[in-house]
């Protein structure tokens, strides 16, 4: 199957279409591939949460090992706030494995001899699914900033199309950290019946006030940037590309712990010695920028500004009744911090621990001892991958893979 | 610390009324709670050893990492059936505020502890050295526990927090329901569980 648009034609809520998976191991050679498919056009328009309309939504995904005849090893990855579909494996010509190349492979705790891995590029995103710089059909421009606001149950909902197009409609495993362990949660606490497991990791129920503010920062960096045309920038032939760097420099300085910034870089100079001036004199100050700068090139400033936004807003247990569904119909969850996370600290999960084993959910929770901040869950830190074995297998066990 | 057959919980798991929600504080790999899976109850585990945590992720029982000494608010009031605390007592920095938490978090919770007053360890003491058995097996000096007592002086802990003692059963060494019963358990047993209830709740 060839990546490219409109290949596989509307498939929410039509028949599983089994044969297609069939044809989609891309990484039995070592390379993996990422595919493209439109899962909602005029005749099926995606109804977002708000009641806004898309009328075409194509979905860039990949997948890794195979699925069994009974579809019953099937795993979700959700990714994080600037991860796409790319999850595992190389893709020809790339120097770089995908960004959870430590986690999904096999052997590996998510190991794809056993189960079959589907990774998919969000809704609003910028790396092949439909977001706020594709092109409107009804205007032939960039929406730009004529895309409508999305909430997290909006991502889920088109997950859950890939699923039906892929002919799965029950997950052995959901699993996420960061913004992709919020996408799990809100699909099981929307659709309880969807997964058997669910696995939230540096994740979050509801931002703080300085999460928040963060956030704001970084979309103002974009929003002031005399490149940005008020969302226009893609017609008009500008970028904010410098409010983009800045955004990415400062979010990644909370991704990091401080201890994990002392040990990479301590107060080294960038040169041989410091030379004081106003320019990158420390070695911080370098990786940063190198941050910033590639950034710009597989990022898109309105995706940021989009994808943010939904996380400010998510607050899944604020409605009375929120894990009601979940409670009579429980997948059974692992949720899981580090230590020096100040992103989303350890107290961000133990919020959703409460909820979920307050209302009798089977819930495992665990605390890892990293000195690396949020970005721990990207990393391949042995207690932590000891973890997601422990659960991945109890959970093979039960779904009859070994 | 768990040998591989734990006498002494499948005493604890006779204590427990099948279907019961459990929560098991220091649940080690879980082995009590897979247990009392089979007798239909359900329930949570609390262990903060990571080699353990594991074991009782692999096993399939639910697993919380927390620190008994401050984190038991995690748990709401009267979310559980029955709390367990198997020879964990003697561990934590202040017992009297550990089962305050379990009494509000359960009407009905299972409490051992080992007991400092056996003949063996007075017969110890006597010859000038500190006691050490089976059940205390530490040096002074490389011991996770933090505190001793005899069965004497445990049950006027238990009374002045309103926990009656519905059942005392004594035990021997090898954590087995002790042949001599209640008779001068303070000397013969060398550890004890307590089956307890809060007296906030009638029966």
């Amino acid at each position: 199957m060839a990546t490219g648009h409109g290949t596989g034609g509307p498939a929410g809520g039509h028949a599983p279409q089994w044969g297609i998976v069939s044809e989609l191991r891309g990484d039995e050679q070592g390379c993996t591939v990422t595919h493209t498919v439109r899962l909602f056009d005029a005749d099926t328009p995606l109804h977002l949460r708000s009641g806004a309309v898309l009328p075409e939504v194509d979905v860039a995904y990949e997948t890794y090992g195979t699925p069994n005849a009974a579809r019953s090893n099937a795993v979700f990855i959700c990714h994080a706030l600037t991860g796409d579909a790319h999850a595992a494996g190389w893709r020809e010509g790339e120097k770089r494995p995908g960004w959870w190349d430590t986690m999904i492979g096999p052997g590996k705790p998510v190991d794809t001899d056993l189960w079959f891995v589907v990774c998919a590029n969000l809704l609003g995103g910028c790396r092949g699914t439909t977001g706020p710089s594709s092109t409107n059909p009804a205007t032939g421009e960039p929406y730009g900033l004529e895309f409508p606001l999305l909430a997290m149950s909006d991502f889920v909902t088109v997950h859950r199309a890939l699923g039906s197009h892929l002919g799965i409609d029950r997950w052995a495993v959901l699993l996420g950290g960061s913004l992709g362990g919020m996408q799990v949660l809100q699909w099981a606490l929307d659709h309880p019946g969807d997964a058997d497991n669910a696995i939230v990791l540096a994740g979050s129920s509801r931002l703080t006030a300085q999460n928040i503010a963060f956030s704001a920062v970084g979309r103002q960096a974009i929003m002031r940037d005399s490149g940005f045309r008020e969302g226009r920038f893609l017609s008009e032939g500008t970028s904010p590309k410098k409010g983009l760097a800045v955004a990415r420099m400062m979010a990644h300085i909370t991704y990091l712990s401080e201890d994990a910034f002392s040990e990479k870089f301590g107060r080294a100079a960038q040169a041989a010695e410091l030379t004081p001036n106003f320019g990158v004199d420390f070695a911080v100050e370098s990786y940063l920028n190198h941050q910033g700068e590639a950034f710009q090139s597989r990022f898109d400033a309105l995706s940021y500004l989009y994808l943010t936004r939904v996380m400010d807003y998510f607050d899944p247990f604020a409605s009375p009744g929120a894990i009601d569904a979940l409670a009579a119909d429980p997948a059974r969850f692992l949720v899981m911090s580090f230590d020096t996370d100040w992103r989303f600290s350890t107290e961000h999960s133990r919020r959703i621990v409460r909820h979920l084993e307050g209302a009798r959910v089977p819930t495992s929770f665990r605390e890892i001892a990293s000195p690396w901040g949020h970005d721990s869950f990207l990393l391949s830190i042995p207690d932590y991958h000891d973890s997601i074995s422990a659960f991945m297998e109890r959970a093979a066990g039960e779904a009859g893979l070994r | 610390m768990s040998d591989t057959l734990r006498p002494d919980l499948e005493l604890i798991a006779q204590l427990i009324p099948q279907d019961s929600r459990v929560l098991d504080l220091g649940c080690g790999d879980g082995e009590l709670l897979r247990l009392l899976m089979r007798k239909g109850c359900t329930g949570t585990g609390v262990e903060i050893q990571p080699v353990e945590l594991v074991e009782a992720l692999r096993a399939g029982v639910n697993v919380i990492d927390l620190d008994l000494n401050s984190q038991l608010g995690e748990f709401a009031d009267d979310s559980y059936d029955v709390v367990v605390l198997s020879r964990t007592l003697q561990n934590v920095h202040k017992p009297r505020h550990v089962l305050e938490q379990i009494s509000r978090i359960a009407v009905h919770c299972v409490v051992s502890m080992p007991n400092f007053a056996h003949w063996s360890s007075r017969a110890r003491l006597l010859t000038g050295r500190m006691p050490m058995s089976k059940d205390l097996p530490y040096p002074w000096y490389d011991t996770p526990n933090l505190h001793y007592t005899s069965l004497k002086d445990l049950e006027p802990l238990f009374r002045s927090l309103d926990l009656q003692i519905d059942r005392c059963i004594p035990l021997n060494a090898r954590g087995e329901a002790h042949v001599m019963g209640n008779a001068a358990a303070n000397l013969l047993a060398s550890s004890a569980v307590y089956l307890l209830h809060s007296k906030r709740h009638p029966g």
